[in-house]
């Protein structure tokens, strides 16, 4: 028997995160998947110990500021991605809000350490979004447009072909092939 | 986050392009450390060694001697130690079924070699690029699907 299962990665990693916690008795805070407040200084013991613990599971604490920043950025611009309300406000716009720092200051620390600027960083991300609709919902691709702002479906194939190379079409197609291949 | 640089590997059994290759490499700004094999049993033999680094993009020539490169993808792809590698196909073939065939055994990105230098450069640095996203973002490895 196959199972198809999927997954919630914000629930997943905040809960996975709050238990490790927990064990270690610390006392905190979760803002966002990416950010904790611990209440009060941890010893070096507890710190070794939670790095150790959560890097076992791919999670890191990141000590860089500017690479805190850039987790920070990639954070919101999911975060305006899927929320309806602010999915039609600007990007720059929303970002400099959200995280109270000018945008021409967040665009520079972004594009210094990842190779791309914010704005190609989201279209990846939207189109990556779109990909996840296409495979694991029956969503029409107006819908998938609708979802993610697009203007228009033509808006979507278009910057989907140009970012990834394959229409829509050929992608499901690829992806519907992927699945039965697997089984077989 | 810039100071990790990318490892590489090319497996391609033409020296020319394996030179034309570094050189492109070379000019981007992305930090990579290449290492090179000239054909795909020589990828597979080092890949499978107990120690071996793991690269972080591997470029697959598809025409080679001895193994060529869809053989070696789908040995990656059922080696539970190498099978979520992150795979490109380097390739001068544009054949319909050659694309679908390597995307269905588990390709990332299918490339055409190009045929000018400065093409090459741009197009090895959209997949290094790419990749670097993957490699860094909470981005859907399953439906980690390019043909540039």
């Amino acid at each position: 028997m196959k199972l198809f299962v999927k997954y919630d990665f914000d629930t997943l990693c905040k809960n996975f995160v709050s238990e490790h916690l927990d064990a270690l008795d610390i006392s905190y805070t979760i803002h966002s998947v990416n950010e904790v407040t611990v209440n009060g200084d941890l010893n070096d013991n507890k710190y070794k110990t939670l790095t150790t613990a959560l890097q076992k599971y791919g999670i890191e604490i990141l000590t860089n500021q500017k690479s805190t920043l850039v987790e920070r950025i990639k954070h919101a611009i999911d975060c305006m991605l899927k929320d309806e309300k602010s999915k039609h406000l600007k990007l720059s716009s929303y970002l400099a809000d959200t995280l109270n720092y000018s945008y021409t200051y967040l665009s520079t620390v972004f594009s210094e350490n990842t190779y791309t600027s914010i704005e190609n960083y989201a279209i990846l991300r939207k189109v990556d979004l779109a990909k996840e609709f296409m495979c694991n919902t029956n969503l029409t691709l107006t819908e998938i447009a609708y979802r993610l702002n697009y203007s228009s479906v033509a808006h979507l194939s278009g910057q989907f072909k140009k970012t990834t190379g394959l229409t829509p079409s050929a992608f499901i197609n690829i992806m519907k092939k992927k699945k039965q291949y697997k089984i077989q | 986050m810039s100071t990790t640089q990318l490892n590489v590997v090319l497996a391609d059994d033409d020296e020319d392009d394996r030179m034309l290759f570094v050189e492109a490499i070379d000019e981007i700004s992305i930090k990579t450390e290449l290492s090179l094999f000239n054909h795909g049993q020589e990828l597979m033999d080092y890949l499978t060694l107990p120690n071996a680094l793991m690269p972080n993009l591997i470029f697959l020539d598809l025409n080679m001697p001895i193994k060529n490169g869809l053989q070696c993808l789908k040995e990656i792809r059922e080696n539970p130690k190498l099978k979520d590698l992150c795979v490109a196909i380097y390739s001068t073939s544009s054949s319909e079924k050659d694309i679908e065939e390597t995307f269905l055994n588990g390709a990332n990105i299918y490339v055409n070699k190009p045929h000018s230098f400065s093409k090459l450069r741009d197009v090895v640095e959209k997949v290094l690029q790419l990749n670097w996203q993957y490699h860094t973002s909470n981005l859907n490895k399953d439906t980690f699907l390019f043909r540039i």
